[in-house]
Parts: structure tokens; sequence; C-alpha cells
């Protein structure tokens, strides 16, 4: 897909991508809600249809070939995930249902672990939802309570604050890579270096990061990392919970079944080893089978090309923007990814909306499940544009013009 | 406030004739923004909590009036074109009896392609509002028995 000039073949690669060729209301589907979720290509459709029609059989209990197969596919999956990210061993890589599930996750056993009365959690202004309320519901039942890193009218967050927010009853630092709502890239390094300065572990919600450029853990050097498959191009109902051993070998389990077991009797139970620890029931196996593809595929083309495509889109983007005027971005620094938030001026965002859908854009309007953002900035919602290295600049161009629609209409 | 002479199902054909002459659905939201435009706007007073019936993409607010029998509805939403929509709506069933909302059948809502809108996969309140306006009729019938 890449040719020797190491030049996107666009063509090529939108071919991969069956839904791209869509017609909705008989106009060519020019999908912009990438960061709700993305679509898959045809190799992840073929991984899920081959687990499905060629070896499909339950994991790490069947005497038989088949769940040998299955098993093993899936261990290597859990491989994949592992070089991706390059985790130090594939025992800190634990398969979950989403972002949302590890989340839950990690808020429910660290805080029966490591919280209590009177601690306190710190979170930033930019989180999703699924990095809020995970944690407050845990605050409550710990008697313990959220602080919260406010954000700049630009988007990015106050890190001056930090140093007055940290202090001795701070139990873990929660924030995010991307802003989901807003497209702003979060200084994730510095933050950990300023916990760790005070033996704080972080939780990294990488929901909006893992799709949009390199992530190696190590370097980072969180304590937790967290994504969903479904927006990185695979499965939807897979996600995964990277956790430094030390930290998932002190935390109890957080759901109880088969497999996350050792020894069951009516006393008590002793608990598998990682990751099974925290794989409890029949894993989603073949959305794990189904992601490593995805993660086969994201290499195939290569996270900088991506980045370097995606990047020429939001500058693309922001100048076509800038010069049909009446528009209003949020979060519109540098250091971003391909993602468009804003507002027409006088137009809700939710009639605009309503009708780039009837010009076959799909993109997102409202809160994107980050209140506490839209409450910083004065307002009920954005129009998000969310791109990725399969759209173009002939997109952006329709955008553009149905931009230029909504404000003829609502005139 | 006017009292709705006219029919219910004869309202509802009349919408249906208004969108029969669109062809393209531009043109169907350019009417319902000249709906929302004429619908005439909610004092400020009514909206409040207590009237906002819920939603998250756009907020519904819709207050109800009785008088000889009959129901009267006020509702605005700060989107236009839903805005339009609960123009349609209030034209509909505002100024009837609270077993007329309550028996209505909106056959318009689908002949006028406008169902999308108001499925229970879009939060937008419209759905909300059209079961909080059947809920009004069915309390102020309720309350008139006893």
């Amino acid at each position: 897909m890449i040719n020797k000039y190491n030049v996107f073949d666009i063509n090529k690669i939108r071919s991969n991508f069956p839904v791209l060729s869509t017609k909705v209301y008989g106009r060519q589907l020019v999908y912009f809600d990438n960061g709700a979720t993305t679509q898959k290509p045809e190799s992840v459709i073929k991984a899920l249809t081959e687990a499905y029609s060629t070896y499909y059989s339950n994991i790490h209990r069947g005497v038989h070939a088949l769940s040998d197969i299955s098993s093993e596919k899936y261990e290597a999956a859990r491989e994949r995930i592992r070089s991706f990210i390059n985790a130090s061993s594939k025992e800190e890589i634990v398969f979950t249902a989403g972002t949302t599930a590890s989340i839950n996750l990690v808020a429910f056993s660290f805080g029966e672990r490591y919280i209590s009365s009177g601690d306190e959690v710190l979170l930033s202004t930019l989180e999703h939802h699924a990095n809020i309320v995970p944690w407050q519901m845990m605050c409550e039942r710990r008697n313990a309570r959220l602080r919260v890193i406010p954000v700049n009218d630009d988007g990015t967050l106050c890190l001056d604050e930090l140093d007055h927010l940290i202090n001795e009853r701070t139990k873990i630092v929660a924030v995010t890579q991307v802003s989901n709502a807003l497209g702003v890239m979060v200084p994730v390094r510095k933050i950990i270096e300023k916990a760790h300065n005070n033996n704080i572990p972080v939780l990294v919600d990488g929901a909006q990061g893992i799709q949009h450029g390199k992530v190696d853990v190590r370097e980072l050097d969180c304590e937790f990392y967290v994504f969903s498959g479904h927006k990185v191009y695979g499965p939807t109902g897979i996600g995964v919970l990277y956790g430094k051993r030390e930290w998932l070998e002190s935390m109890p389990p957080y759901q109880g079944g088969g497999d996350m077991v050792d020894r069951v009797t009516f006393k008590g139970t002793t608990y598998n080893k990682l990751p099974f620890k925290f794989e409890a029931g029949t894993a989603n196996f073949v959305g794990a089978i189904g992601l490593a593809a995805a993660l086969d595929y994201i290499e195939s083309i290569g996270m900088e090309n991506i980045v370097r495509q995606e990047s020429e889109l939001t500058n693309y983007a922001g100048e076509r923007f800038e010069e049909t005027g009446g528009v209003r971005i949020f979060g519109n620094i540098k250091e971003k990814i391909s993602i468009m938030s804003f507002l027409i001026d006088k137009v809700h965002p939710y009639d605009a909306g309503m009708i780039l859908d009837k010009m076959g854009i799909a993109v997102r309007t409202g809160a994107h499940c980050a209140q506490p953002i839209m409450t910083r900035f004065g307002i009920d919602g954005t129009i998000r544009a969310s791109m990725c290295f399969y759209n173009t600049k002939e997109e952006v161009d329709m955008l553009v013009e149905g931009i230029d629609k909504v404000k003829t209409m609502m005139l | 406030m006017s009292q709705n002479d006219t029919g219910i199902h004869q309202v509802q054909d009349e919408i249906i004739d208004e969108f029969s002459l669109f062809d393209n659905w531009m043109d169907r939201y350019d009417h319902l923004i000249e709906e929302g435009k004429e619908l005439p706007a909610m004092d400020e007073k009514f909206k409040k909590n207590e009237y906002l019936v819920e939603g998250c993409q756009s907020r519904v607010w819709l207050y109800p009036e009785s008088s000889d029998g009959k129901i009267y509805f006020k509702a605005d939403s700060d989107a236009i074109i839903v805005r339009g929509i609960i123009a349609l709506l209030v034209k509909v069933l505002s100024g009837r009896t609270p077993d007329e909302i309550i028996d209505s059948d909106l056959y318009f809502i689908e002949k006028t392609g406008l169902s999308q809108n108001l499925s229970p996969t879009r939060s937008n309140g419209l759905l909300a509002m059209l079961k909080q306006m059947k809920l009004y009729a069915i309390a102020y019938k309720a309350k008139e028995k006893s």
C-alpha cells in the first residue's frame, strides 16, 4: 500500500475498507466519526470469519484439537498486542471488553487495595465519562475524593496546577492521552514524571491515542495503559488493559468466574496467575484475534505514514475552516490529532449534524461523553469531525461545502 | 390560545400534502426551519428544568395548559430543525381533548419521512416530548374524573 517513494496509495487503502464505498441517501459516504469508532479493513473481517468458520472452539479448557488452535491464536493475539505497545511481558496484557471495562477494572481493584477514606484520585477536565464515573463510584465506596486538573482556554491542561494538586493523599493519577472531545494531546509523559516524583502510579486512557501514534508503554513508564479495539480498526467488544506486573499482581481480582481461578472450594478460592486472574468467564477470544489482525494491518501501512497523512489532513482542514470563516474551533492547537471540534456561528450543533448527515457526511454532535470540558467552555456541545488516514482532502472539501450549506440554510 | 377546529386527521393530511412537494431532504429541512421560525417563542419563564423533557442532543421544553376540557401545548427547542418538528406536533395535538391526544394515530410522522427523527435511538428529545404530551393527556383525564 506504500509505494517505493513512501507515498500513500489512498485509493488502495480505501479499497481495503468495504464500508467506505457505502452510499447514504444516494450520496457517497464521508465518514468523519472515527473518534467514535473506526471502520474495519478486510483483513480484520477475514480474521473474524476465519475464526468462526474454521477453528472456533472455547479456549483454555478443551482437550481437543480446535480448542488448542483457538487457545494458541488467542495467546498469539496477546503477544501481538504486547509487541505493539512494547510491554515487557504477555502477562501484563489483560483482555477486557474495551476502555470502559479496563478503567472499571482498575478503579475497582486498585481502589479495593490502595484507596482508603480521605484519599484522592487525580483526573483532568478533559476526561471522557469513562475515565470519570468509575473513579467517582469507587470514591463513593471508599469515601475518597476526586481532584481535577483544570484546562486553559486553548484546551491544554494547566500543568502548573499539578504541583498544588498532587499531595500525600493522592493515590493515583488517571489522565487521557488525547481528548476525545477536542483532539488535543495531553503531555502525559510530563504528568507521569511529576506523579512518579511523588511515587504515585498513573493510568493513561489511550482510547484516542493508540490509533494516532506510536505507543511504547515502557518509554511512557505509566503503570496502566488502556484502549479499545474498535477505535483502532479492530472489532467491537474487545479492549486491553496493560498494567505493570507488580501492580497487577498486588491488586485483587475484579470479577469472579471461570478461567480466573486456580482452585475452587466452598471454603474459598485461589486465583489463577496473570493475566488470567483478571479474565473471568469465556474471553472474547475472537475479538482478540481480530484486534491482532488490525494491529498487523496498521503495521503494514506504518504508523509514521498514518501520522503524516493524518497531520496533513488536520492542517488542511484548519486552513479550509479558516478560509470559510464563521466557525469556532475548540482545542485549536498544534499538538492535536485529526479531530476538528467546532461550532458554526449561531447554529445549534444538532441542526448542523442533521443537515450534514443528509449530505452523506457522518459527524458526531453533542458533548461527546465529556460534559465537564463542554461546561468548561460554557457550551452544550460541538460538532466533531474526527478524521483518520483513510480520509481525503476531497472529503474535507465536502465537509466545508456542508458547513457552507448549513450557514446558508440557517440564515 | 386558539381552539383547534380542524380535525386531527385533516391537520396531518395537510402536513403530508405540504411535504409531498419536496423531493429532497434539504427542501424538507428548509421547510422545517421555516416552521420552526414561525412557532411562537416560548416565554423564558417556562424554559426551566421542570418543563425540560429528556434528550441529550438538543433541549426540548414542553408546557401544557388546559381550558374548556382541552389541552394546549407551548413548546420550544434550542435546535431550529427540532423546533420545526415541534411546531408540527403542536399543530396536530394542541387544543385537543385528552381522549383525542391519547388515541391519536400520528401517521404523518411516517408519511413525511420524519420517523428517523422520532426514533428512540435519536436522543433529541422529540420522542420524549411526544410521550410527555400523551402523559399530560392521561394525567388530565384522570384529574377530570376524580
